[in-house]
């Protein structure tokens, strides 16, 4: 928690002005009980109306003084916890843009977005705490004491025994009963698994007429989160009744005491009643200060979770002399043209945190222009093996060369300037289909628009839609078809018209015809483009320069695919065993 | 505003009507916060009355102090205990009505039309079920006693200073509109505030949402620093708003504070000059001052149940909406004991799932006993949709789909859905142990059943291999085995209960060849002498079939065995054709 308290330093004023001008206004609220007091011994006893009026008005302006100094500390606690919480967040932000895939692999999409903004809520809400009370609860009691203290040593004793029993009786509730809020959302998340896993799995549960059973299940579940709920209830129901029992009978104590003290004539019947005021405010006090420990409590989980992701570095980084100049045209210049365009050689890779090799041994070439073909079942390695061409990810062993140099020689953003990737899942981002297609190219004009989606063999559809390419993508893209959205992703890569694309099954949605027309569009457009296809489908990259054909992690072979065909037994299995 | 008002009371009255089961406890709850209130409400007067006998040296009433301070005991323990009665009671309606009310949900989802749940995206639903259901019980239900009670005080309070000084209470009273003008003021300047401050917080999440969801992506783009500036941007007008936002917010309580001390100072200096002309006691007034002090409390208490009022109504009609979903038509009078011979028959069938595009028209279908039929089509073209019509997932339109010569809209769904076998390319599986999940159509099942099963299914050796074999338990839906393994236990599952007829959805992709091998093996098991309906992916099962069905965009466009579909050199013929060169056929 108090490495982010780093943070603070640029709203000192706030956290230094906001507490003082609180702590003046519990002062003053502390004042108020003992001018009460000499009201009713003086001004009543000596029947002065005057001192009355005159007293009563310091009261009020007392109380108008106080309300000043909370504004001044409400709008500094404002300002400093939101501009807290803007900082970290922007910070927090562009440090996990600065990851690379392998962190993001072990962070997790959902506990990234839990951090950015749950955890830094709650961070948020105790920085304001931090001003508006750390200072003011805690002055209180010891205040109230030392008050009672300066009016009557003896009787203050009372105070001393009362603050730590009711803090004694919140904090054995409190410790009581938190870990069955913890056990109580737990059961909460098997109610709602078993929904979730009623509505996915409704056809089944109809087809084998198990409703009833789901019932029972359900009903089971949900006895659980009922009865934990009104046990832990059972105990936090002393919570008000204990403090409430506590604090009156401390009142009694007072009253019986301070009959014997008033008339021993050690202290006076308006000095009683200041007494019990400050018992009441003590209780309050005490209440807050109950609270304030659970939300430090959950700021201090909040910060550790947030330190957690602060603390992961990007294990991809830019060589020290990353060659900047570099263009990859000069190499055709030099006559370089006889070396590959991509290689890899001898490559293996695991994926951070594991040991087994999801590739292994992987070495080919190829030639600018080609058109790649990659196939091979589910876990064998297709989609891995085309992150470590934009260097998403370094190969454990080997190396991979674009031009004849190591991806880890170029600068990042160099090298991912000469992909357009098309990825497995079709997303879109919210904002309209020109939007989307600019993703790659921010400044593309509408002809470079026009003819991307004329290539992906979107634009028909899309000059049909009311709006044109102005028209907006709802919720991912729910107002389009799952093909629909796949051509504008295919046409959002070659807006960039890139000197290497890569499809990464980006067809399963296309009918066949569609898959064709794409297909013949890309050989005719973009014969500059190395085109690299990724598929489940033979008939996708029969046509393809080369056929990479991997299983299990393996190269299975290498060539045509009337080679393949022959030579090549996984090969052969996938091709005819499809017809879809 | 009105009809808004009364779909309130509606909404409210239901819930009510949910609660009235447990309305013992609602009468426990109320008579409680009155007694609790009551008593501790008068612990001032004696307070009052105990400083009484405290005036100076000399002059303290020891006898009649005691007599005070027992009766305030008295009150203090009565007070104490009726409030955790009435914490307890609330509890017990809050708990059993949201348990009613979350089982109420749960059964009607499974008794809807499927097409609800197609329709209706499944996270709404869950949130409706556990969120909403929670905000219901913190909002209406809990704060209906805190209602009850505050207004009890006020009303208590008010009583009881008219009763010490008639004159002094109606000042107070007269001070309560400016408490109420204060709260109101505030209220809706940051209601204002807060409204705007939701909307940038909802364009933030969704903003964070969809970047961080998709960060990988983010990456191929190089796109970093947009991102980082878009993100800022947002970020920088939370920030001006949220200061504003927070401020206004937190004026309620120094305000009401400053409200409380303008009445504390008014009752004290009131109340001194009454008591220097002799018409109020010192006692007296230390009791006015208390009420004082606490008189503003309950008034921030019920602006606040106010709120929290609304958004459990909102939530509460969300939940009633979903109770209150049509449910498939009652088939308890329909016969059930139908045995299935095989034959289905499909007579002028008409389908859609929108009136307004005509999916399956005039569909016709004779399929003999023990025959195999194939539903072949690109993505889309409405293979499952006749899944749907067969199971009777969904009704048709027009027409009658006959199995063994009865109408299947005259015999029980139960009756119908067990004379198939099905298993689907999106396998299911629940959250319990691999046995429980291949004997979820027969609860009764033998260790030696499930073993046999699950072997004639090729399951066998890869389940003993895992960490606790038959008793591994399955996480997230199967998140723990591999597509290709969770459909090897959905057939063990149909395997299991030898219905006499099948549904089978082909997996196109995704599963490595050995298993893929085994699956073909165990469906080509399971389909020995059953009628069988295969949506199908494979070449061989399509060779196999005794009718292959072409499907395209919702219609049956061909239909005849392999050989008559290839001669016709139609659509069927151009879709194998596309897909394989002629040395491969």
């Amino acid at each position: 928690m108090f490495k982010l308290a780093r943070y603070l330093k640029y709203f000192k004023k706030e956290v230094i002005i906001g507490p003082f001008f609180k702590l003046l206004e519990a002062i003053f609220e502390l004042i108020v009980p003992l001018v009460m007091a000499s009201i009713i011994d003086n001004g009543i006893k000596n029947k002065d109306t005057a001192y009355v009026l005159q007293k009563g008005g310091i009261i009020l302006l007392l109380g108008f003084m106080g309300l000043i100094f909370a504004l001044i500390c409400q709008y500094c606690a404002a300002r400093a916890s939101q501009g807290f919480g803007t900082m970290v967040r922007n910070d927090l932000y562009a440090h996990i843009n600065s990851l690379s895939h392998a962190e993001l692999d072990l962070l997790g999409t959902d506990t990234l977005i839990t951090v950015l903004t749950n955890d830094i809520n709650q961070m948020q809400l105790a920085v304001a705490m931090l001003i508006r009370l750390v200072v003011r609860a805690p002055f209180l009691i010891i205040g109230a004491i030392v008050m009672s203290m300066i009016l009557d040593l003896k009787l203050s004793v009372i105070f001393l025994i009362v603050a730590p029993l009711v803090s004694g009786v919140l904090y054995l509730i409190m410790e009581k009963s938190v870990p069955y809020y913890r056990v109580r959302q737990k059961m909460l998340d098997k109610v709602s698994l078993i929904t979730r896993e009623n509505l996915s799995g409704a056809r089944v549960i109809r087809a084998f007429s198990k409703q009833e059973h789901e019932v029972e299940r359900f009903e089971k579940a949900n006895d659980d989160v009922a009865d934990i709920a009104i046990n832990v209830g059972k105990i936090s129901a002393f919570l008000n009744p204990a403090t409430f029992a506590i604090l009156n009978i401390a009142i009694l104590v007072i009253l019986w005491f301070g009959g014997i003290r008033v008339d021993e004539g050690s202290l006076t019947q308006g000095e009683v009643i200041a007494f019990t005021n400050y018992m009441t405010q003590i209780s309050l006090a005490l209440v807050v200060v109950a609270n304030l420990v659970v939300i430090f409590t959950k700021a201090a989980a909040s910060a550790s979770r947030i330190n957690k992701v602060f603390e992961m570095m990007p294990s991809l980084k830019e060589k020290e002399k990353v060659m900047t100049d570099m263009h990859t045209d000069d190499h055709k210049d030099n006559g370089d043209t006889d070396k590959p365009f991509i290689s890899l050689d001898d490559v293996f890779f695991a994926y951070p945190g594991t040991d087994k090799y999801a590739l292994e041994d992987i070495s080919f070439d190829i030639n600018k222009g080609e058109v790649i073909g990659i196939i091979g079942g589910t876990g064998s390695g297709k989609s891995t093996l085309i992150n470590l061409l934009p260097r998403f990810y370094d190969a454990s062993k080997g190396t991979v060369r674009i031009n004849g140099i190591p991806v880890q020689d170029y600068p990042i953003n160099r090298l991912r300037g000469m992909f357009g990737i098309v990825p497995q899942k079709a997303v879109l981002f919210s904002g309209s289909i020109a939007d989307n297609l600019r993703y790659y190219k921010e400044d593309a004009t509408i002809e470079e628009i026009k003819r991307a989606l004329e290539i992906a063999q979107a634009r028909d559809f899309v000059e049909r839609l009311p709006q044109g390419h102005d028209t907006l993508i709802n919720q991912g893209g729910r107002n389009l078809s799952g093909g629909q959205r796949q051509r504008i992703t295919i046409a959002r890569a070659l807006v960039r018209n890139p000197e290497i694309l890569i499809l990464d099954d980006s067809f399963s949605a296309l009918d066949y015809v569609t898959d064709a027309n794409l297909r013949q569009a890309l050989r005719e457009n973009c014969k500059d483009t190395t085109v690299i296809i990724v598929s489940q489908r033979a008939n996708t990259i029969k046509n393809a320069d080369k056929i990479i054909v991997l299983d299990d992690g393996k190269i299975a072979g290498i060539g045509k695919h009337d080679e393949l065909y022959k030579s090549c037994q996984v090969y052969r299995e996938i091709c005819d065993s499809q017809i879809s | 505003m009105t009809a808004d008002d009364k779909s309130n009371r509606v909404v409210l009255k239901r819930l009510i009507s949910y609660a009235k089961p447990y309305g013992m406890y609602l009468a426990g709850a109320v008579i409680s916060a009155m007694i609790s209130v009551l008593l501790s409400l008068l612990l001032p007067v004696f307070l009052g009355k105990a400083v009484d006998f405290i005036v100076e040296p000399g002059k303290v009433d020891y006898d009649g102090l005691i007599r005070t301070i027992i009766y305030m005991a008295l009150f203090i323990c009565g007070s104490s205990v009726f409030q955790w009665t009435m914490s307890y009671c609330t509890n017990k309606i809050t708990f059993y009505t949201v348990k009613d009310l979350r089982n109420s949900v749960f059964e009607k989802l499974n008794i809807v039309p499927l097409e609800v749940i197609d329709k209706t995206p499944h996270g709404n639903i869950i949130n409706t079920m556990v969120n909403d259901i929670d905000t219901v019980s913190d909002g209406l239900l809990q704060g209906f006693t805190q209602l009850f009670s505050g207004i009890m005080t006020i009303i208590g309070t008010i009583g009881l200073m008219l009763s010490i000084n008639p004159g002094m209470g109606f000042a107070v009273i007269l001070l309560t509109p400016l408490s109420l003008f204060v709260a109101s003021f505030i209220s809706r300047r940051t209601y204002r505030k807060f409204t705007e401050q939701t909307e940038i917080k909802g364009e933030m999440g969704g903003l964070i949402e969809e970047l961080l969801g998709n960060q990988k992506l983010i990456k191929t783009f190089s796109y970093e620093d947009r991102a980082l500036e878009r993100f800022m941007e947002v970020n920088e007008r939370l920030h001006e708003c949220g200061v504003m936002a927070q401020f206004y917010s937190s004026l309620t309580n120094p305000c009401t504070r400053f409200v409380n001390n303008m009445v504390y100072a008014a009752v004290g200096i009131l109340g001194a000059i009454s008591a220097i002309r002799g018409r109020l006691s010192v006692g007296q007034l230390t009791s006015f001052l208390s009420y004082a002090n606490q008189y503003t409390k309950p008034f921030n208490e019920i602006t606040g149940v106010i709120t929290e009022f609304q958004s459990a109504l909102a939530s509460a009609k969300r939940v009633f909406d979903l109770i209150d979903l049509e449910p498939e038509s009652s088939d308890e009078h329909l016969p059930a004991d139908i045995l299935a011979d095989g034959r289905v028959r499909l007579e002028n069938v008409y389908f859609s799932y929108d009136k307004n595009t005509p999916l399956i028209e005039d569909l016709n279908l004779d399929v003999k006993p023990g025959s195999r039929i194939a539903i072949v089509g690109p993505t889309g073209s409405g293979k499952t949709t006749v899944i749907n019509l067969l199971m009777r997932f969904y009704d048709i339109d027009k027409g009658k789909i006959e199995v063994s010569g009865v109408d299947i809209n005259k015999m029980q769904r139960r009756t119908l859905r067990s004379m198939y076998g099905m298993v689907l390319q999106d396998t299911w599986l629940f959250e319990g142990t691999v046995r429980d999940n291949i004997a979820y159509g027969k609860e009764d099942a033998t260790e030696e059943e499930i073993i046999n099963a699950a072997k004639a299914s090729y399951a066998h050796s890869f389940i003993k291999r895992l960490p606790n074999g038959y008793d591994t338990v399955i996480t997230k839906e199967g998140a723990n085995l591999s597509q290709g393994q969770r459909q090897l236990l959905s057939i063990a599952r149909v395997m299991l209960i030898k219905p006499p007829m099948l549904i089978l959805d082909e997996a196109t992709s995704n599963i490595d060849t050995r298993t893929e091998i085994h699956i073909q093996k165990a469906f080509a098991r399971l389909m020995e002498g059953r009628t069988s309906f295969i949506v199908a992916h494979r070449l061989s099962t399509i060779k196999e079939a005794d009718l292959i069905l072409v499907m395209n965009q919702g219609r049956i466009i061909e239909q005849g065995t392999h050989e008559e579909l290839l001669k016709k050199k139609g659509f069927y013929h151009k879709l194998y054709y596309s897909q394989f060169n002629n040395t491969q056929v």
